[in-house]
């Protein structure tokens, strides 16, 4: 029908067709040509999760395991999805005080995780999680969650196994994204050392969630979903009862024990005492063992198998011995009188009471300090070098062949170099060039400056049951040592043997001729080491066989006194049971584990060999 | 009724008002995730939209049946009715969702009256201007129309429905058609635009800008010896402009609260803030957008299923469609709207009478204003007002109300085509 204003009838198809024709733009926009949207999608729904692999296992040398997984507990709390629940009970059931649940929802609150869910408590015992489990309705917000933890299968080896921990900034900053909060990481020892070959690699699964973050399905039918490497067992050189038992004989002793099998580097035993059973610091007791622990004041968190540093004391004679034959300085036939003592104008350095003009094998036997005071003298101030420094320097290079003034890297962290002074070291106390044998005679005898770790004395002693080389010292077999270096002393081999004869008379005549074994020929070396603040140090170095050794080891008794009293029947003990699988000393045995250094007066009376 | 009659029905929007409501059935069903739950169950949203779809078919032949002239004749006790029903509503409605559009009686949610109040308003609308002699040029009827308009308008208003309310004012396209000056289109856009312009740039910035753009047309006027009243003419615009656009500075910083502004600042893109209030229309444009050309296919859409949208069976329903059938579903409601609506507005036009007509071009204005405000605010066009996608949105009322509005304007132009 016409009216006046049948012509407006075409405006408004116009504005109805134009303003779809808006909406089919935006739609062509938003739909074909941003990209944006279809990104910001897949963040939205698809999560990644993290799917970390079963920790590789830890065995001894001979197969038995020192390190498995067990599923632990956690409880988890996601903040925002806590109701109220009666504390009480929770309390009741997790064995806690109710202060920690405003405690807990303070922190996660602090820390801004509101909807994350958190670990609040670790390693719940398996009938707290059951208690749990049975009444998980009335506390909403509240989940345990099952982990890979760690147990430890003997309670030794604390030091060198080391423990898991949660990441802390430092860790998740270094890793290039590979860890995140709450994860576990290796703090100390192998797991420390060899973390990222335990550890295998982390996986992701890909799965489609809501704007809540709760899961609907995988992704993609897990098509990117990137499977999870389990991580490498090791095999360590650690003999598991040798270690155990080392740990025994120092029960009640400060001290520590080396061993290692010379013609490879493997690490036997490493004991450092105390000790403490490493299950102590796992889970939930770490948190209340850990003060007690670190507060011993005989510091048991202390590895001082490869930390603690003492003068080697006559356990350096040996060496003495060899650097001089290389320089000449001495033959096997030199001879040095002795009348208690050295004594040059201006300086005396006592002995003990022994026949007068000792040989070579008869001083080391017989340990006497002026035989080496002499020989070091004639040796660093010999006339073929130019001065008292370039001797000195020759020395030292000598000692730095046998591993001493620097790290062995062992494979594990927190190792000491110990300490052997540098010429330079002199030449700032007595100027340069103002320096003479006489001021530094003491290192002659392993006294004054010089500090060796007790890996570091073991070391030295593999050098010579090898007759003049080391394979670096380590603690693992499998995966294979990568990069093992071989050193080789400046030290010709026709020289070893005279030394190594005096080591075995130190058995068969001389300084340990208590701690004979029928069928094994052994050659040691004992070792008082001066300690300033009390009692000295008890030092001793051995290997065994005489003729390819399968054992050296050096054992120090933090103020044992004489080298031969503690440490060398410990040694001895360590030998026969690693070589012939028993210990039948049993008198011996029972000596050293009856005596105890740290609880009670020394009550026992058996004559004590004499030396210095 | 005779076969004449039936074959007098426009089929062709018969068509698309089926295929519109089964394809929004379709949709609901799948964002409110519930496969493995049959179509047919009353438990859910889809299930219960596929039983008002059958009670509006139920009723759209009804409506066939009954006298064209009836709703002619009870065009006003219609209006009157739902009127009266706007006032119970606002005394008794409980609050759901901030709004009290529901009338509850005895318990019984009967219906959100104001979806009703539209056909009614149309209806009285159609007839107020088929009267005797009655030109939208004169002001008396003016201002009879605004109230027809007004009235519902206000007491949904009430009802603090303020989407629903602002539906009504649509119908000053059917006005428009009717005679009412063009003004009364682009006034609006234009004092929108200002509106828009103000908040993006700042009272102060405006009305320099307006001020200067006054110097530049003295000055102009006097370089081309142009009429000077041409330049007072703009220059008056501009000062109205400058009076208006601090008004909306006034209204939008002492008037709206502060949710509301945040709306619009969402909305014109002052805020970005993704989490907060932007987060409903950037969750709608990533669930559209990420549907690409032919969607992720029916019930695989990511964002529908985990629920990344709210009110997505309801006011965001084109989110679904967007997703899970892309650019050819998205492209195919708007081409089918669009379709519709001119289909409309051409039968409109060949009416003999005036109250098809306006009937006709009442239908036009408030689908359409559904259709594209629903479609522009998923989009990003337009803020969050909350109004139903027509056919489409969960919501028996609103589904029922539509149909009706449909169904009387189908019947009135077969019926009245079989009576004469
Ligand atoms: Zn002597």
């Amino acid at each position: 029908m016409k009216d006046r204003f049948d012509n407006r009838f075409r405006n408004v198809v116009v504005i109805v067709t134009v303003l779809s024709a808006i909406l089919l733009f935006r739609l062509f926009y938003i739909q074909l040509v941003a990209q944006q949207y279809k990104q910001f999608a897949e963040e939205n729904t698809r999560s990644r999760k993290t799917v970390l692999p079963a920790r590789g296992l830890i065995y001894d040398r001979n197969g038995k395991r020192l390190v498995t997984n067990e599923t632990v507990y956690d409880l988890i709390a996601v903040l925002k999805q806590i109701e109220p629940f009666d504390t009480h009970k929770l309390a009741e059931i997790l064995g806690l005080d109710t202060s920690f649940f405003s405690a807990m929802c303070q922190k996660l609150a602090d820390e801004k995780r509101y909807y994350t869910p958190t670990v609040v408590l670790r390693e719940l015992g398996n009938d707290v999680v059951a208690r749990f489990q049975e009444q998980k309705f009335n506390f909403r917000g509240f989940s345990v969650k099952a982990r890979i933890g760690r147990r430890f299968d003997a309670p030794v080896a604390a030091h060198l196994l080391g423990y898991l921990g949660e990441v802390d900034e430092s860790d998740i900053a270094s890793s290039d994204g590979y860890y995140e909060l709450q994860h576990f990481i290796g703090k100390s020892g192998l797991e420390k050392q060899y973390e990222t070959v335990l550890r295998g690699e982390k996986g992701y699964e890909y799965k489609v969630v809501d704007k809540f973050n709760r899961e609907i399905g995988s992704y993609a039918n897990g098509q990117f979903d990137i499977q999870a490497k389990a991580g490498t067992d090791l095999v360590s050189t650690i003999d598991l009862e040798l270690q155990a038992y080392g740990e025994l004989l120092m029960q009640n002793k400060i001290g520590a024990i080396v061993a290692i099998e010379p013609s490879t580097g493997e690490v036997l035993a490493l004991v450092s005492s105390p000790s403490f059973d490493p299950s102590l610091l796992v889970g939930r007791k770490r948190s209340h063992n850990y003060p007690v622990i670190a507060a011993d004041p005989n510091k048991p968190l202390y590895n001082r198998a490869i930390t603690g540093a003492y003068p080697p004391g006559s356990t350096f004679k040996p060496i003495m011995a060899l650097i001089a034959l290389q320089e000449g300085t001495i033959v096997p036939t030199t001879t040095f009188s002795c009348h208690m003592g050295f004594t040059i104008p201006g300086l005396h350095v006592g002995c003990h009471d022994h026949p007068n003009n000792l040989d070579l094998v008869q001083s080391i036997s017989q340990s006497c300090n002026a035989y080496y005071c002499h020989s070091f003298r004639n040796t660093i101030d010999h006339s073929k070098f130019a001065n008292t420094e370039a001797g000195y320097r020759a020395w030292y290079d000598h000692l730095t062949r046998f591993g001493l003034g620097g790290l062995l890297h062992l494979d594990i962290p927190n190792e000491s170099g110990g300490v052997l002074p540098t010429a330079e070291k002199f030449d700032n106390i007595y100027g340069k060039g103002r320096w003479r044998s006489s001021y530094i005679i003491s290192l002659a005898i392993g006294q004054a400056e010089i500090n060796l770790t007790p890996l570091q004395m073991a070391n030295m002693m593999a050098v010579v049951a090898n007759r003049g080389y080391y394979y670096d010292p380590h603690l693992v077999r499998s995966p294979m040592p990568q990069g093992l270096g071989l050193h080789h002393t400046a030290i010709d081999k026709r020289h070893f043997e005279p030394v190594i004869e005096g080591l075995a008379q130190v058995f068969l005549s001389g300084t340990a001729r208590w701690y004979q074994l029928p069928d094994i020929a052994q050659c040691g070396k004992t070792g008082t080491a001066e300690n300033p603040h009390g009692e000295d140090h008890s030092n001793f170095i051995a290997f065994a066989p005489r003729d390819n050794p399968k054992i050296a080891i050096a054992v120090v008794v933090e103020n044992g006194g004489f080298g031969a009293t503690w440490a060398a029947p410990i040694a001895s003990l360590m030998i026969e049971k690693y070589l012939t699988g028993q210990v039948a000393r049993a008198h011996a045995e029972k000596r050293i584990l009856e005596k105890d250094f740290i609880h009670l007066p020394d009550t026992l009376t058996i004559p004590t060999p004499h030396e210095q | 009724m005779s076969n004449k009659f039936w074959r007098h029905v426009d089929w062709p929007s018969v068509l698309v008002y089926v295929a519109l409501s089964v394809f929004g059935i379709m949709n609901i069903y799948s964002a409110e995730q519930a496969e493995g739950t049959s179509i047919l169950s009353g438990s859910i949203n889809a299930g219960q939209q596929l039983r008002w779809l059958a009670v509006s078919l139920v009723v759209a032949v009804l409506i066939m049946l009954v006298d064209a002239r009836f709703f002619i004749t009870f065009g006003y006790y219609l209006y009157a009715l739902a009127m009266l029903a706007l006032v119970v509503t606002l005394l008794t409605a409980p609050e759901i969702k901030g709004a009290r559009s529901w009338l509850v009686l005895g318990g019984i949610k009967i219906g959100q009256t104001s979806e009703f109040a539209k056909f009614a308003a149309v209806l009285a609308l159609a007839k107020f201007l088929d009267g005797y002699n009655i030109r939208l040029t004169q002001t008396k009827t003016k201002l009879v129309a605004a109230a027809l308009v007004f009235l519902p308008a206000a007491l949904v208003l009430l009802q603090n429905d303020t989407g629903t309310a602002i539906v009504f004012f649509s119908l000053a396209l059917a006005l428009y058609r009717e005679g009412l000056p063009g003004f009364f289109i682009w006034l609006p856009a234009l004092l929108g635009g200002v509106f828009i312009a103000v908040l993006l740039v700042g009272f102060v910035n405006f009305a320099i800008v307006l001020v200067l753009l006054i110097a530049v047309v003295w000055m102009l006027a006097s370089l081309f010896k142009l009429e000077r009243r041409l330049a007072w003419a703009a220059s008056l615009a501009l000062l109205v402009s400058i009076g208006f656009s601090y008004g909306v500075d006034y209204a939008f910083y002492q008037v709206l609260k502060p949710h509301q502004q945040t709306r619009i600042n969402v909305l014109i893109g002052l805020e970005d803030d993704i989490k907060g209030a932007g987060y409903n229309v950037h969750q709608s444009l990533v669930t559209i957008g990420s549907g690409g050309f032919d969607g992720k296919g029916y019930l695989q859409g990511t964002q529908t299923r985990g629920s990344f949208v709210p009110e997505q069976t309801t006011d965001f329903i084109f989110c679904t469609v967007g997703e899970e059938f892309g650019l050819l579903g998205t492209g195919a409601v708007v081409i089918l709207f669009c379709f519709l609506l001119v289909r409309i507005i051409l039968v409109a036009e060949k009416q003999k009478s005036t109250f098809v007509r306006v009937y006709g071009y009442g239908l036009v204005s408030i689908l359409f204003f559904h259709f594209f405000l629903n479609i522009a605010m998923t989009l990003g066009l337009f803020p969050v007002i909350g109004i139903p996608l027509p056919f489409f949105s969960y919501g028996g009322s609103s589904l029922l109300g539509f149909t009706i509005l449909l169904f009387i304007f189908l019947k009135l132009d077969a019926g009245l085509k079989y009576y004469f």
